[in-house]
Protein backbone atom coordinates (compact mmCIF):
# COMPACT_ATOMS: atom_id res chain seq x y z
CA UNK A 1 0.00 0.00 0.00
CA UNK A 2 1.24 3.45 -0.96
CA UNK A 3 0.41 6.45 1.24
CA UNK A 4 1.72 9.98 0.94
CA UNK A 5 1.16 13.71 0.71
CA UNK A 6 0.17 15.12 -2.68
CA UNK A 7 2.18 17.52 -4.82
CA UNK A 8 -0.03 18.69 -7.66
CA UNK A 9 1.02 19.72 -11.19
CA UNK A 10 -0.86 20.80 -14.31
CA UNK A 11 -1.03 19.55 -17.91
CA UNK A 12 1.89 18.86 -20.27
CA UNK A 13 4.65 18.72 -17.65
CA UNK A 14 7.59 18.06 -19.97
CA UNK A 15 10.87 16.28 -19.37
CA UNK A 16 12.75 19.59 -19.28
CA UNK A 17 10.58 20.72 -16.37
CA UNK A 18 11.05 17.38 -14.60
CA UNK A 19 14.83 17.58 -14.93
CA UNK A 20 16.49 20.37 -16.97
CA UNK A 21 18.81 19.15 -19.74
CA UNK A 22 21.83 20.82 -18.21
CA UNK A 23 21.89 18.16 -15.45
CA UNK A 24 21.80 15.14 -17.75
CA UNK A 25 25.48 14.30 -17.42
CA UNK A 26 24.70 11.95 -14.53
CA UNK A 27 22.42 8.93 -14.04
CA UNK A 28 22.68 9.13 -10.21
CA UNK A 29 19.10 9.25 -8.84
CA UNK A 30 20.09 11.28 -5.78
CA UNK A 31 21.92 13.88 -7.85
CA UNK A 32 19.11 14.16 -10.44
CA UNK A 33 16.54 14.40 -7.64
CA UNK A 34 18.09 17.67 -6.42
CA UNK A 35 17.07 19.31 -9.70
CA UNK A 36 13.62 17.77 -10.06
CA UNK A 37 11.08 20.49 -11.04
CA UNK A 38 13.83 23.01 -10.18
CA UNK A 39 12.87 25.69 -12.74
CA UNK A 40 9.12 25.76 -12.05
CA UNK A 41 8.83 24.57 -8.45
CA UNK A 42 12.21 25.23 -6.77
CA UNK A 43 10.78 24.37 -3.33
CA UNK A 44 9.72 20.85 -4.45
CA UNK A 45 12.94 19.00 -3.64
CA UNK A 46 13.15 20.49 -0.15
CA UNK A 47 9.54 19.65 0.73
CA UNK A 48 8.96 16.23 -0.84
CA UNK A 49 9.33 13.27 1.52
CA UNK A 50 9.82 9.56 0.96
CA UNK A 51 6.53 8.02 -0.16
CA UNK A 52 4.87 11.24 -1.34
CA UNK A 53 2.65 11.35 -4.41
CA UNK A 54 2.64 13.46 -7.57
CA UNK A 55 -0.78 14.16 -9.10
CA UNK A 56 -0.80 15.80 -12.54
CA UNK A 57 -2.91 16.61 -15.58
CA UNK A 58 -2.70 15.22 -19.08
CA UNK A 59 0.37 14.29 -21.13
CA UNK A 60 2.74 14.09 -18.15
CA UNK A 61 6.36 13.52 -19.24
CA UNK A 62 6.06 14.77 -22.79
CA UNK A 63 9.20 15.83 -24.65
CA UNK A 64 12.45 13.92 -24.82
CA UNK A 65 12.97 10.18 -24.40
CA UNK A 66 15.38 10.69 -21.52
CA UNK A 67 15.11 8.08 -18.77
CA UNK A 68 16.57 10.69 -16.42
CA UNK A 69 13.09 12.18 -15.90
CA UNK A 70 11.43 9.24 -14.08
CA UNK A 71 14.77 8.49 -12.36
CA UNK A 72 14.79 12.03 -10.90
CA UNK A 73 11.21 11.66 -9.64
CA UNK A 74 11.92 8.28 -8.11
CA UNK A 75 15.14 9.69 -6.64
CA UNK A 76 13.05 12.27 -4.73
CA UNK A 77 11.29 9.43 -2.95
CA UNK A 78 8.02 9.87 -4.85
CA UNK A 79 6.09 6.59 -4.62
CA UNK A 80 3.68 7.08 -7.50
CA UNK A 81 2.62 9.56 -10.18
CA UNK A 82 -1.13 9.72 -10.82
CA UNK A 83 -2.00 11.65 -13.99
CA UNK A 84 -4.84 12.10 -16.48
CA UNK A 85 -2.49 10.66 -19.12
CA UNK A 86 1.21 10.11 -19.77
CA UNK A 87 3.34 10.70 -22.85
CA UNK A 88 4.05 7.32 -24.47
CA UNK A 89 7.82 7.16 -23.95
CA UNK A 90 7.66 8.49 -20.38
CA UNK A 91 5.08 5.79 -19.63
CA UNK A 92 7.50 3.06 -20.82
CA UNK A 93 10.54 4.63 -19.17
CA UNK A 94 8.80 5.11 -15.79
CA UNK A 95 7.76 1.46 -15.55
CA UNK A 96 11.10 0.23 -16.90
CA UNK A 97 13.04 2.08 -14.18
CA UNK A 98 10.58 1.00 -11.49
CA UNK A 99 8.40 4.03 -10.82
CA UNK A 100 4.67 3.40 -10.22
CA UNK A 101 2.32 5.43 -12.40
CA UNK A 102 -1.46 5.32 -12.77
CA UNK A 103 -3.85 6.97 -15.21
CA UNK A 104 -7.06 8.17 -13.56
CA UNK A 105 -8.55 11.49 -14.79
CA UNK A 106 -11.37 11.57 -12.20
CA UNK A 107 -8.99 11.06 -9.30
CA UNK A 108 -6.80 13.91 -10.56
CA UNK A 109 -9.81 16.25 -10.49
CA UNK A 110 -10.76 15.12 -6.98
CA UNK A 111 -7.36 15.48 -5.34
CA UNK A 112 -5.79 18.75 -4.18
CA UNK A 113 -2.24 19.69 -3.28
CA UNK A 114 -1.51 18.77 0.33
CA UNK A 115 -4.18 16.02 0.53
CA UNK A 116 -3.12 12.60 1.72
CA UNK A 117 -3.66 9.83 -0.79
CA UNK A 118 -3.59 6.07 -0.44
CA UNK A 119 -3.14 3.73 -3.40
CA UNK A 120 -3.63 -0.03 -3.44
CA UNK A 121 -1.46 -1.09 -6.38
CA UNK A 122 -2.94 -4.58 -6.47
CA UNK A 123 -6.52 -3.38 -6.97
CA UNK A 124 -5.92 0.07 -8.54
CA UNK A 125 -8.08 1.78 -5.89
CA UNK A 126 -7.01 5.37 -5.15
CA UNK A 127 -8.36 6.89 -1.94
CA UNK A 128 -8.19 10.53 -0.93
CA UNK A 129 -7.76 10.05 2.81
CA UNK A 130 -8.34 13.77 3.41
CA UNK A 131 -11.80 13.81 1.79
CA UNK A 132 -12.72 10.13 2.00
CA UNK A 133 -13.44 9.83 -1.74
CA UNK A 134 -12.08 6.97 -3.79
CA UNK A 135 -11.63 5.99 -7.44
CA UNK A 136 -10.88 2.85 -9.39
CA UNK A 137 -7.92 2.96 -11.82
CA UNK A 138 -6.96 0.01 -14.01
CA UNK A 139 -4.48 -1.97 -11.90
CA UNK A 140 -1.22 -3.19 -13.40
CA UNK A 141 -0.81 -6.86 -14.27
CA UNK A 142 1.56 -8.88 -12.08
CA UNK A 143 4.51 -8.68 -14.50
CA UNK A 144 4.48 -4.88 -14.35
CA UNK A 145 4.18 -4.93 -10.55
CA UNK A 146 7.17 -7.29 -10.52
CA UNK A 147 9.19 -4.82 -12.62
CA UNK A 148 8.47 -2.03 -10.14
CA UNK A 149 9.06 -4.15 -7.05
CA UNK A 150 12.42 -5.33 -8.43
CA UNK A 151 13.43 -1.72 -9.11
CA UNK A 152 13.14 -1.87 -12.89
CA UNK A 153 12.98 -4.05 -15.99
CA UNK A 154 16.59 -5.22 -16.00
CA UNK A 155 16.48 -6.29 -12.34
CA UNK A 156 13.18 -8.08 -12.84
CA UNK A 157 14.62 -10.11 -15.71
CA UNK A 158 17.76 -10.86 -13.69
CA UNK A 159 15.60 -12.12 -10.83
CA UNK A 160 13.56 -14.18 -13.28
CA UNK A 161 10.36 -12.27 -12.47
CA UNK A 162 9.57 -10.92 -15.93
CA UNK A 163 7.01 -13.53 -16.81
CA UNK B 1 -16.62 -8.41 -33.16
CA UNK B 2 -13.57 -9.12 -35.30
CA UNK B 3 -10.52 -7.49 -33.77
CA UNK B 4 -8.09 -5.01 -35.34
CA UNK B 5 -5.16 -6.35 -37.36
CA UNK B 6 -2.81 -5.32 -34.54
CA UNK B 7 -4.86 -7.31 -32.01
CA UNK B 8 -4.86 -10.31 -34.37
CA UNK B 9 -1.05 -10.27 -34.59
CA UNK B 10 -0.64 -9.95 -30.81
CA UNK B 11 -3.24 -12.70 -30.27
CA UNK B 12 -1.43 -15.15 -32.53
CA UNK B 13 1.81 -14.51 -30.68
CA UNK B 14 0.11 -14.94 -27.28
CA UNK B 15 -1.81 -18.03 -28.42
CA UNK B 16 -5.20 -16.55 -27.51
CA UNK B 17 -8.28 -15.31 -29.40
CA UNK B 18 -7.99 -11.78 -30.81
CA UNK B 19 -11.22 -10.93 -28.99
CA UNK B 20 -9.82 -12.12 -25.63
CA UNK B 21 -10.37 -9.45 -22.94
CA UNK B 22 -6.60 -9.50 -22.33
CA UNK B 23 -6.21 -7.72 -25.68
CA UNK B 24 -8.65 -4.93 -24.97
CA UNK B 25 -7.16 -1.58 -25.99
CA UNK B 26 -5.26 -0.05 -23.08
CA UNK B 27 -4.35 -3.38 -21.46
CA UNK B 28 -0.74 -4.37 -20.90
CA UNK B 29 0.57 -7.63 -22.31
CA UNK B 30 3.87 -9.44 -22.01
CA UNK B 31 4.83 -10.85 -25.38
CA UNK B 32 7.56 -12.74 -27.20
CA UNK B 33 9.38 -10.54 -29.75
CA UNK B 34 10.59 -12.06 -33.03
CA UNK B 35 13.21 -9.39 -33.63
CA UNK B 36 14.96 -6.78 -31.49
CA UNK B 37 16.52 -4.24 -33.83
CA UNK B 38 19.03 -1.56 -32.98
CA UNK B 39 21.53 0.58 -34.88
CA UNK B 40 24.89 2.27 -34.37
CA UNK B 41 23.28 5.00 -32.24
CA UNK B 42 21.05 2.86 -30.02
CA UNK B 43 22.78 -0.56 -29.95
CA UNK B 44 25.84 0.56 -27.90
CA UNK B 45 23.51 1.76 -25.11
CA UNK B 46 21.56 -1.53 -25.17
CA UNK B 47 24.80 -3.53 -25.20
CA UNK B 48 26.09 -1.57 -22.20
CA UNK B 49 22.90 -2.25 -20.19
CA UNK B 50 22.99 -5.90 -21.29
CA UNK B 51 26.66 -6.36 -20.33
CA UNK B 52 26.16 -4.77 -16.90
CA UNK B 53 23.25 -7.14 -16.20
CA UNK B 54 25.55 -10.16 -16.37
CA UNK B 55 22.78 -12.12 -18.13
CA UNK B 56 23.26 -14.47 -21.08
CA UNK B 57 21.93 -13.60 -24.51
CA UNK B 58 18.47 -15.12 -24.71
CA UNK B 59 18.54 -15.97 -28.43
CA UNK B 60 21.07 -14.55 -30.89
CA UNK B 61 18.58 -15.15 -33.72
CA UNK B 62 16.23 -12.53 -32.28
CA UNK B 63 18.88 -9.83 -32.37
CA UNK B 64 19.50 -7.66 -35.43
CA UNK B 65 22.08 -4.89 -35.60
CA UNK B 66 22.33 -2.52 -38.56
CA UNK B 67 25.10 0.07 -38.67
CA UNK B 68 23.40 2.71 -40.78
CA UNK B 69 23.22 6.12 -39.09
CA UNK B 70 26.79 7.44 -39.18
CA UNK B 71 28.29 4.94 -41.62
CA UNK B 72 30.67 4.72 -43.37
CA UNK B 73 31.92 6.29 -40.15
CA UNK B 74 31.96 10.06 -40.21
CA UNK B 75 34.33 10.54 -37.25
CA UNK B 76 36.24 8.75 -34.50
CA UNK B 77 33.29 8.76 -32.09
CA UNK B 78 30.99 7.04 -34.58
CA UNK B 79 33.74 4.56 -35.47
CA UNK B 80 33.98 3.66 -31.76
CA UNK B 81 30.22 3.17 -31.50
CA UNK B 82 30.25 0.84 -34.50
CA UNK B 83 33.18 -1.11 -33.10
CA UNK B 84 31.28 -1.78 -29.86
CA UNK B 85 28.44 -3.32 -31.86
CA UNK B 86 30.74 -5.20 -34.27
CA UNK B 87 32.78 -6.76 -31.42
CA UNK B 88 29.63 -7.73 -29.52
CA UNK B 89 28.01 -9.29 -32.60
CA UNK B 90 31.12 -11.39 -33.33
CA UNK B 91 31.54 -12.47 -29.71
CA UNK B 92 27.90 -13.48 -29.29
CA UNK B 93 27.43 -15.00 -32.73
CA UNK B 94 24.77 -12.55 -33.92
CA UNK B 95 24.25 -13.50 -37.59
CA UNK B 96 21.91 -10.63 -38.39
CA UNK B 97 24.67 -8.08 -38.09
CA UNK B 98 24.92 -5.74 -41.04
CA UNK B 99 28.05 -3.66 -41.51
CA UNK B 100 29.40 -1.64 -44.44
CA UNK B 101 29.21 -3.97 -47.44
CA UNK B 102 26.07 -5.83 -46.34
CA UNK B 103 24.23 -3.02 -44.60
CA UNK B 104 21.46 -0.83 -45.89
CA UNK B 105 19.13 1.60 -44.17
CA UNK B 106 17.61 -0.66 -41.51
CA UNK B 107 13.93 -0.25 -42.39
CA UNK B 108 14.57 -0.99 -46.06
CA UNK B 109 17.00 -3.82 -45.29
CA UNK B 110 14.96 -5.93 -42.84
CA UNK B 111 12.01 -6.56 -45.20
CA UNK B 112 14.38 -7.17 -48.13
CA UNK B 113 16.33 -9.80 -46.15
CA UNK B 114 13.13 -11.52 -45.03
CA UNK B 115 13.87 -10.62 -41.39
CA UNK B 116 10.69 -8.53 -41.18
CA UNK B 117 7.67 -10.49 -42.36
CA UNK B 118 3.90 -10.76 -41.90
CA UNK B 119 2.58 -11.62 -38.40
CA UNK B 120 5.96 -10.84 -36.78
CA UNK B 121 6.39 -8.76 -33.62
CA UNK B 122 9.37 -6.52 -34.32
CA UNK B 123 10.67 -4.12 -31.70
CA UNK B 124 13.32 -1.56 -32.61
CA UNK B 125 15.31 1.12 -30.86
CA UNK B 126 14.48 3.49 -33.68
CA UNK B 127 11.28 5.47 -34.04
CA UNK B 128 10.74 4.42 -37.68
CA UNK B 129 10.56 0.74 -36.76
CA UNK B 130 6.83 1.09 -37.47
CA UNK B 131 7.69 0.58 -41.19
CA UNK B 132 7.13 -3.20 -41.17
CA UNK B 133 3.37 -2.90 -40.71
CA UNK B 134 3.43 -2.52 -44.50
CA UNK B 135 3.83 -6.32 -44.66
CA UNK B 136 1.29 -7.02 -41.92
CA UNK B 137 3.73 -7.16 -38.99
CA UNK B 138 3.37 -5.45 -35.62
CA UNK B 139 6.38 -3.21 -35.23
CA UNK B 140 7.13 -0.22 -33.05
CA UNK B 141 9.98 1.90 -31.72
CA UNK B 142 11.16 1.81 -28.08
CA UNK B 143 14.22 2.80 -26.03
CA UNK B 144 17.53 0.99 -25.64
CA UNK B 145 16.61 -0.47 -22.21
CA UNK B 146 13.71 -2.33 -23.82
CA UNK B 147 16.09 -3.77 -26.43
CA UNK B 148 18.45 -4.90 -23.65
CA UNK B 149 15.39 -6.47 -22.00
CA UNK B 150 14.59 -8.50 -25.13
CA UNK B 151 18.24 -9.53 -25.47
CA UNK B 152 18.01 -10.90 -21.92
CA UNK B 153 14.48 -12.34 -21.87
CA UNK B 154 13.20 -12.51 -25.46
CA UNK B 155 10.16 -10.56 -24.30
CA UNK B 156 8.69 -7.06 -24.24
CA UNK B 157 5.70 -5.55 -22.46
CA UNK B 158 3.27 -3.58 -24.61
CA UNK B 159 0.14 -1.55 -24.14
CA UNK B 160 -2.50 -2.78 -26.59
CA UNK B 161 -3.24 0.24 -28.79
CA UNK B 162 -6.68 1.45 -29.78
CA UNK B 163 -6.89 1.99 -33.52
CA UNK B 164 -7.92 4.40 -36.24
CA UNK B 165 -8.96 2.90 -39.58
CA UNK B 166 -8.14 4.74 -42.78
CA UNK B 167 -10.58 3.61 -45.43
CA UNK B 168 -8.86 4.21 -48.78
CA UNK B 169 -11.33 4.78 -51.62
CA UNK B 170 -10.93 5.67 -55.30
CA UNK B 171 -7.89 5.38 -57.53
CA UNK B 172 -4.89 7.70 -57.20
CA UNK B 173 -3.54 9.55 -60.22
CA UNK B 174 -0.30 8.01 -61.62
CA UNK B 175 1.78 10.91 -60.29
CA UNK B 176 0.76 10.15 -56.69
CA UNK B 177 2.92 7.97 -54.46
CA UNK B 178 2.65 6.60 -50.94
CA UNK B 179 4.51 9.69 -49.69
CA UNK B 180 1.75 11.99 -50.93
CA UNK B 181 -0.86 9.79 -49.26
CA UNK B 182 0.83 9.72 -45.84
CA UNK B 183 1.70 13.44 -45.89
CA UNK B 184 -1.94 14.14 -46.78
CA UNK B 185 -3.09 11.99 -43.83
CA UNK B 186 -0.64 13.61 -41.38
CA UNK B 187 -1.78 17.04 -42.57
CA UNK B 188 -5.35 15.99 -41.90
CA UNK B 189 -4.97 14.55 -38.39
CA UNK B 190 -1.87 16.38 -37.08
CA UNK B 191 1.41 15.23 -35.55
CA UNK B 192 -0.40 13.89 -32.47
CA UNK B 193 -3.55 12.75 -34.28
CA UNK B 194 -2.92 9.08 -33.57
CA UNK B 195 -0.95 9.29 -30.32
CA UNK B 196 -0.49 5.83 -28.68
CA UNK B 197 -2.72 4.33 -31.37
CA UNK B 198 -2.46 1.97 -34.27
CA UNK B 199 -3.32 3.26 -37.74
CA UNK B 200 -4.73 0.55 -39.96
CA UNK B 201 -5.47 0.69 -43.68
CA UNK B 202 -8.48 -0.79 -45.43
CA UNK B 203 -10.73 -0.28 -48.43
CA UNK B 204 -10.64 -0.72 -52.19
CA UNK B 205 -7.82 1.80 -52.55
CA UNK B 206 -5.37 -0.48 -50.71
CA UNK B 207 -4.76 -2.42 -53.93
CA UNK B 208 -3.34 0.70 -55.60
CA UNK B 209 -0.69 0.99 -52.91
CA UNK B 210 2.43 -0.96 -53.95
CA UNK B 211 4.66 -2.63 -51.37
CA UNK B 212 7.00 0.38 -51.55
CA UNK B 213 4.08 2.80 -51.10
CA UNK B 214 3.01 0.82 -48.04
CA UNK B 215 6.52 0.94 -46.54
CA UNK B 216 6.56 4.72 -46.95
CA UNK B 217 3.10 5.09 -45.40
CA UNK B 218 3.77 2.86 -42.38
CA UNK B 219 7.25 4.40 -41.95
CA UNK B 220 5.67 7.78 -41.27
CA UNK B 221 2.95 6.46 -38.93
CA UNK B 222 5.12 7.77 -36.07
CA UNK B 223 4.91 11.28 -37.56
CA UNK B 224 1.23 11.42 -36.56
CA UNK B 225 2.13 9.96 -33.17
CA UNK B 226 1.04 6.40 -33.95
CA UNK B 227 2.54 3.39 -32.22
CA UNK B 228 2.30 1.35 -35.41
CA UNK B 229 0.69 1.22 -38.85
CA UNK B 230 -0.68 -1.91 -40.54
CA UNK B 231 -1.76 -2.91 -44.05
CA UNK B 232 -3.76 -6.05 -44.81
CA UNK B 233 -1.86 -9.08 -46.12
CA UNK B 234 -2.85 -9.52 -49.79
CA UNK B 235 -1.50 -10.44 -53.26
CA UNK B 236 0.88 -7.47 -53.13
CA UNK B 237 2.28 -8.77 -49.83
CA UNK B 238 2.50 -12.28 -51.32
CA UNK B 239 4.54 -11.07 -54.28
CA UNK B 240 6.94 -9.30 -51.93
CA UNK B 241 7.39 -12.15 -49.43
CA UNK B 242 7.80 -14.78 -52.17
CA UNK B 243 10.95 -12.92 -53.10
CA UNK B 244 12.12 -12.00 -49.59
CA UNK B 245 11.39 -15.26 -47.75
CA UNK B 246 10.22 -17.69 -50.40
CA UNK B 247 6.66 -18.06 -49.13
CA UNK B 248 3.29 -16.44 -48.56
CA UNK B 249 1.41 -15.87 -45.33
CA UNK B 250 -2.11 -16.30 -43.91
CA UNK B 251 -4.51 -13.36 -44.28
CA UNK B 252 -6.02 -11.30 -41.47
CA UNK B 253 -9.72 -11.62 -40.81
CA UNK B 254 -11.32 -8.38 -41.97
CA UNK B 255 -11.85 -6.37 -38.77
CA UNK B 256 -15.34 -5.09 -37.97
CA UNK B 257 -15.86 -1.34 -38.10
CA UNK B 258 -16.62 -1.27 -34.39
CA UNK B 259 -13.19 -2.71 -33.57
CA UNK B 260 -11.96 0.81 -34.36
CA UNK B 261 -12.18 3.97 -32.32
CA UNK B 262 -12.68 5.94 -35.52
CA UNK B 263 -12.78 5.47 -39.30
CA UNK B 264 -11.49 8.19 -41.62
CA UNK B 265 -12.23 8.03 -45.36
CA UNK B 266 -9.41 9.01 -47.71
CA UNK B 267 -10.42 9.51 -51.34
CA UNK B 268 -7.20 8.75 -53.21
CA UNK B 269 -8.30 10.45 -56.44
CA UNK B 270 -8.52 13.79 -54.61
CA UNK B 271 -4.84 13.75 -53.61
CA UNK B 272 -2.34 15.84 -55.58
CA UNK B 273 1.43 16.02 -54.91
CA UNK B 274 1.82 17.12 -51.28
CA UNK B 275 4.66 18.96 -49.56
CA UNK B 276 5.15 19.46 -45.82
CA UNK B 277 6.53 22.91 -45.11
CA UNK B 278 8.91 23.78 -42.24
CA UNK B 279 8.87 22.82 -39.39
CA UNK B 280 6.33 20.01 -38.98
CA UNK B 281 5.32 17.04 -41.14
CA UNK B 282 1.69 18.11 -40.59
CA UNK B 283 2.27 21.54 -42.14
CA UNK B 284 1.14 20.32 -45.54
CA UNK B 285 -0.07 21.87 -48.76
CA UNK B 286 -0.62 20.64 -52.33
CA UNK B 287 2.57 21.61 -54.18
CA UNK B 288 0.59 23.22 -57.01
CA UNK B 289 -1.06 25.60 -54.53
CA UNK B 290 2.18 27.28 -53.47
CA UNK B 291 1.72 31.00 -54.01
CA UNK B 292 5.36 32.05 -54.14
CA UNK B 293 8.56 30.77 -55.75
CA UNK B 294 10.67 29.01 -53.13
CA UNK B 295 14.25 28.71 -54.33
CA UNK B 296 16.13 25.69 -53.07
CA UNK B 297 19.76 24.75 -52.38
CA UNK B 298 19.63 21.00 -51.92
CA UNK B 299 17.54 17.94 -52.72
CA UNK B 300 17.89 14.59 -50.97
CA UNK B 301 16.22 11.49 -52.36
CA UNK B 302 16.67 8.52 -50.05
CA UNK B 303 16.15 7.47 -46.38
CA UNK B 304 14.09 4.73 -44.72
CA UNK B 305 11.06 6.59 -46.02
CA UNK B 306 11.88 6.87 -49.73
CA UNK B 307 15.13 5.17 -50.71
CA UNK B 308 13.57 2.11 -52.37
CA UNK B 309 13.73 1.07 -56.01
CA UNK B 310 10.37 2.53 -57.04
CA UNK B 311 11.36 5.82 -55.38
CA UNK B 312 14.54 5.93 -57.47
CA UNK B 313 12.53 4.92 -60.54
CA UNK B 314 10.11 7.83 -60.07
CA UNK B 315 12.97 10.27 -59.61
CA UNK B 316 14.87 8.90 -62.64
CA UNK B 317 11.78 9.12 -64.84
CA UNK B 318 11.37 12.80 -63.96
CA UNK B 319 15.06 13.51 -64.58
CA UNK B 320 15.43 11.47 -67.81
CA UNK B 321 16.62 13.80 -70.60
CA UNK B 322 16.87 16.77 -68.22
CA UNK B 323 19.48 18.26 -65.87
CA UNK B 324 19.18 19.47 -62.28
CA UNK B 325 19.51 23.23 -61.71
CA UNK B 326 23.15 24.30 -61.35
CA UNK B 327 22.39 25.80 -57.91
CA UNK B 328 20.84 22.64 -56.47
CA UNK B 329 23.02 19.97 -54.88
CA UNK B 330 21.11 16.77 -55.61
CA UNK B 331 21.99 13.78 -53.45
CA UNK B 332 20.56 10.34 -54.22
CA UNK B 333 20.90 7.64 -51.57
CA UNK B 334 19.76 4.11 -52.50
CA UNK B 335 18.62 2.55 -49.22
CA UNK B 336 20.37 -0.81 -49.69
CA UNK B 337 23.04 -2.35 -51.89
CA UNK B 338 20.41 -4.52 -53.62
CA UNK B 339 18.45 -1.40 -54.51
CA UNK B 340 21.66 0.31 -55.63
CA UNK B 341 22.53 -2.57 -57.93
CA UNK B 342 19.03 -2.76 -59.37
CA UNK B 343 19.08 0.99 -60.02
CA UNK B 344 22.43 0.55 -61.75
CA UNK B 345 21.15 -2.27 -63.94
CA UNK B 346 18.00 -0.34 -64.86
CA UNK B 347 20.05 2.70 -65.86
CA UNK B 348 18.74 5.02 -63.14
CA UNK B 349 22.21 5.66 -61.69
CA UNK B 350 23.44 6.71 -65.11
CA UNK B 351 20.43 9.04 -65.47
CA UNK B 352 21.19 10.60 -62.08
CA UNK B 353 24.88 11.17 -62.76
CA UNK B 354 24.36 12.48 -66.31
CA UNK B 355 21.62 14.72 -64.93
CA UNK B 356 23.96 16.38 -62.42
CA UNK B 357 23.09 14.47 -59.24
CA UNK B 358 25.43 12.44 -57.03
CA UNK B 359 24.78 8.92 -55.79
CA UNK B 360 25.86 7.91 -52.28
CA UNK B 361 26.43 4.61 -50.49
CA UNK B 362 23.43 3.58 -48.32
CA UNK B 363 23.30 5.66 -45.11
CA UNK B 364 20.77 7.56 -42.98
CA UNK B 365 23.31 10.42 -43.26
CA UNK B 366 21.64 13.74 -44.03
CA UNK B 367 18.11 12.79 -42.89
CA UNK B 368 19.06 13.32 -39.25
CA UNK B 369 21.77 15.91 -39.90
CA UNK B 370 24.45 13.24 -39.48
CA UNK B 371 26.66 13.66 -42.53
CA UNK B 372 26.59 13.54 -46.35
CA UNK B 373 24.63 16.73 -46.92
CA UNK B 374 24.31 19.08 -43.93
CA UNK B 375 22.52 22.40 -44.49
CA UNK B 376 24.05 25.81 -43.69
CA UNK B 377 22.16 28.75 -42.16
CA UNK B 378 19.36 30.01 -44.34
CA UNK B 379 19.54 27.10 -46.80
CA UNK B 380 16.44 25.40 -48.14
CA UNK B 381 16.08 21.71 -48.97
CA UNK B 382 13.42 19.56 -50.55
CA UNK B 383 13.81 16.03 -49.26
CA UNK B 384 12.06 12.69 -49.36
CA UNK B 385 12.96 12.03 -45.69
CA UNK B 386 10.51 11.98 -42.79
CA UNK B 387 11.07 14.96 -40.53
CA UNK B 388 11.33 18.68 -41.18
CA UNK B 389 11.84 19.71 -37.56
CA UNK B 390 13.95 22.76 -36.75
CA UNK B 391 17.63 21.92 -37.35
CA UNK B 392 16.94 18.32 -38.37
CA UNK B 393 19.31 18.43 -41.37
CA UNK B 394 21.81 20.96 -40.09
CA UNK B 395 21.67 24.64 -39.11
CA UNK B 396 18.73 25.54 -36.88
CA UNK B 397 17.72 28.28 -39.32
CA UNK B 398 17.70 26.01 -42.38
CA UNK B 399 14.40 25.03 -43.96
CA UNK B 400 13.19 21.56 -44.91
CA UNK B 401 10.29 20.72 -47.22
CA UNK B 402 9.21 17.07 -47.27
CA UNK B 403 7.97 15.63 -50.55
CA UNK B 404 7.74 12.55 -52.77
CA UNK B 405 10.71 11.48 -54.93
CA UNK B 406 8.99 12.81 -58.07
CA UNK B 407 8.30 16.21 -56.49
CA UNK B 408 11.81 16.40 -55.02
CA UNK B 409 13.43 15.67 -58.39
CA UNK B 410 11.12 18.09 -60.21
CA UNK B 411 12.16 20.77 -57.70
CA UNK B 412 15.86 19.95 -58.25
CA UNK B 413 15.38 20.49 -61.99
CA UNK B 414 13.39 23.72 -61.59
CA UNK B 415 15.64 25.13 -58.84
CA UNK B 416 12.51 25.91 -56.87
CA UNK B 417 9.70 23.91 -55.34
CA UNK B 418 7.43 22.47 -57.99
CA UNK B 419 5.82 19.16 -58.93
CA UNK B 420 6.58 16.91 -61.90
CA UNK B 421 3.37 17.80 -63.76
CA UNK B 422 4.42 21.46 -63.87
CA UNK B 423 7.88 20.92 -65.38
CA UNK B 424 8.38 22.36 -68.85
CA UNK B 425 9.75 20.01 -71.49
Amino acid sequence: MIKGKVFKFGDDIDTDIIVPATYLSTFDPKELAKHCMEYTNPEFYGEVKQGDVIVAGKNFGCGSSREHAPIAIKGCGVSIVIAKSFARIFYRNALNIGLYILECPDAVDGINAGDTVEVNVDTGVITNVTTGKSWQAAPFPKFIQNIIECGGLINAIKENKFN
Amino acid sequence: MKATMTQQILAKKLGIQATDPALKAGNLVLIEADTALSNDVTAPVAIDVFNKSGCALCDAKKVTFVLDHFTPNRDIQSAKQCKIVRDFAREKGVDNFFDVGTMGIEHALLPEKGIAKPWDVIIGADSHTCTYGALGAFSTGVGSTDIAGIMMSGKIWLKVPSAIRFNLTGKPSPSISGKDVILYIIGKIGVDGALYKSIEFAGEGVKYMTADDRFTICNMAIECGAKNGVFPIDEITDAYTKESCGKTFARFETPDADAYEQTIDIELSSIRPVIAKPHLPSNTQFADELKEDIKIDQVVIGSCTNGRISDLEQAAKVLEGRHVDKNVRTIIIPATNKIYLEALEKGYISTFIKGGAIVSTPTCGPCLGGHMGILASGEVAVTTTNRNFIGRMGAKDSYIYLASPATAMASAIAGKITCADKLED
